[in-house]
């Protein structure tokens, strides 16, 4: 599906991802974990063209990605939920996820069955989207992520300030993505929750990848999860 | 469907006001209404998109010479005078659009203020096209409507046909704000690399709005021209650029009635403040401050704010 081919990206002389492989197929979820600085959040927005920099292939169902300014990546299927949700306060829930639904001209039946996900988010819909809780507020930025009908949703800390019940419920939404067959590159600093939802996860430090391994080996070897992040599970 | 019924009242008011207006009164609201569009046409780049201009006389200074020189030089009736107005301010927004392509913020400002000083000069450089300072004084003939013959200097025709154009302006404005386009708008003024990343070619969308602000701005400018029988290099001035800023910034950003508010009160502020003295740009000054301390959203915004918070 997604297919990053030694991507580099870099700010001036600085690369900040360097020669990057990777690729996550349909209804896969490939975690990204490293530590504060690590590259990770700046490999998706190298994947979302927003590194003046870049170099590689990415290619999205075979197509060559490089080359096209960041407002046209979207339009080819790949969503981007950035860390700290980066709502529009002003507007509604509603008209956050239209927002999403209009730029690939998506039927409206399209947001009813992304509110089948996060069926809380039907009692919020004419509230202004910066007086929802943390949790409520990373529900409506993958929802509008959704509403475009992404084949590729790139996540950047969808746990980040929430607590561990919320975050459970919106990860579990996340996982359940894969029967939609959308392919996940999910960056994620708890380890448990990336174990439990990811099918394989990559580590990256100073903007290379360092090692790749099913979750499931990971959980059994933590042993490169301590070296690449740090902790122990 | 509220909303709508609200600025139609409002126009509503303004037509049934005039039977009752003294003559003075008469005059200021309409131009009160015509400075309106004016400020209408800024809040789109400015309230909805974000975009702090400091060249607006351009666009304004576009319509009324498009108008007046057309009609000096070529005898154009009043009404082809307008669509030549509005016509040299879509041009003008157009290519002014094009320049400033990919500016925002201060950069955006100060080739805004840059271009309008230019054209400013302009007016003065090629004064035996323009008159520069002095001006043109229009004499244009009377407009022909359902057999009757309209004077552009009847009272009466000049309130109305600026009514018409503060209810179009107004009306476009709403719809356009409450329209997909309009929730670009507002998305991209409260964070454009946010809207980017959703897929919106953000560049385009304010090439769009400012193409709709310059023009509108430069239909009141076309119509000041007409009915006033008047246009100067004063219409292209510093001036003209900072007073759409003032009324939009006192009457509320990005709150459809905000500006016509904020230019009625400045209007009537200075008018009243200059019969008490001659340094009444202080006690305009002063007031206006006051205003912004205590209602920084603008007297409309605060008003919406008052209400949301109460609900």
């Amino acid at each position: 599906m997604l297919e990053l081919r030694k991507i580099t990206g870099a700010y001036g002389p600085v690369k900040a991802v360097d020669e990057v492989s990777l690729s996550v197929a349909a209804g896969e979820i490939l975690g990204l974990m490293g530590r504060n600085g690590a590259g990770k959040t700046t490999l998706l927005k190298t994947i979302m063209g927003l590194v003046p920099k870049r170099t590689g292939s990415l290619l999205l169902e075979g197509e060559e990605l490089i080359g096209l300014p960041a407002h046209a990546i979207p339009r080819r299927g790949i969503a981007y939920v950035p860390q700290g949700r980066r709502l529009f306060s002003e507007l509604t829930v509603a008209e956050n996820l239209r927002m999403g639904l209009l730029v690939k001209d998506a039927p409206q039946a399209e947001a009813e069955r992304v509110l089948d996900l996060f069926p809380i988010l039907r009692e919020r819909l004419s509230q202004a989207a910066g007086t929802l809780s943390g949790g409520e507020q990373q529900m409506v930025a993958v929802a509008r992520a959704l509403c475009a009908q992404p084949k590729v949703l790139l996540l950047d800390e969808p746990s980040e300030g929430l607590i561990p019940a919320v975050t459970h419920r919106i990860l579990d939404t996340v996982a359940a993505l894969r029967e939609r067959g959308v392919a996940i590159l999910l960056v994620e600093q708890q380890v448990k929750s990336a174990l439990r939802i990811c099918d394989r996860i990559a580590l990256i430090e100073n903007g290379t990848i360092q090692h790749e391994a099913p979750a499931r080996d990971l959980a059994a070897d933590p042993v490169p999860l301590e070296r690449y992040i740090g902790v122990h599970r | 469907m509220r909303i709508y019924a609200l600025h139609l009242a409002v126009v509503a008011a303004l037509f049934a006001v005039q039977f009752a207006l003294p003559a003075y009164h008469y005059g200021n609201v309409t131009r009160i209404m015509l400075y309106a569009v004016f400020a209408i046409g800024y809040n789109i780049l400015f309230g909805y998109t974000g975009l702090l201009s400091l060249g607006h006389a351009l666009f304004f200074a576009a319509g009324a010479y498009g108008a007046g020189l057309t009609a000096h030089w070529w005898s154009f009736g009043p009404v082809a005078a307008l669509g030549a107005g509005v016509g040299a301010a879509l041009l003008v927004s157009l290519v002014t659009g094009l320049i400033v392509y990919r500016t925002t913020g201060v950069a955006f400002l100060i080739v805004t203020l840059m271009l309008a000083q230019a054209a400013f000069l302009s007016t003065l450089y090629f004064n035996t096209v323009t008159l520069g300072d002095q001006g043109i004084v229009l004499s244009l003939p009377p407009v022909e409507l359902f057999g009757a013959a309209l004077h552009l200097a009847d009272p009466a025709v000049k309130y109305n046909a600026s009514l018409v154009a503060f209810a179009v302006a107004l009306l476009l404005s709403l719809w356009l704000l409450r329209s997909p386009f309009g929730r670009v708008l507002i998305a991209i003024r409260e964070n454009e690399a946010r809207t980017r990343l959703l897929g919106y070619n953000t560049a385009l969308y304010r090439f769009a709005a400012l193409v709709i602000s310059g023009t509108l701005s430069g239909l009141a400018g076309a119509l000041y021209c007409l009915l006033f029988g008047y246009v100067g290099s004063s219409f292209a001035s510093l001036q003209y650029s900072t007073l759409p800023l003032l009324w939009t910034l006192l009457g509320g950003t990005g709150v459809t009635l905000g500006p016509p508010l904020g230019t009625a009160i400045t209007h009537y502020l200075i008018d009243i403040s200059s019969g008490l003295t001659s340094s009444y740009m202080i006690i305009v000054g002063v007031a206006l401050v006051a205003i912004t301390l205590w209602f920084p959203e603008g007297l409309a915004g605060w008003f919406r704010r008052w209400r949301r918070v109460r609900s």
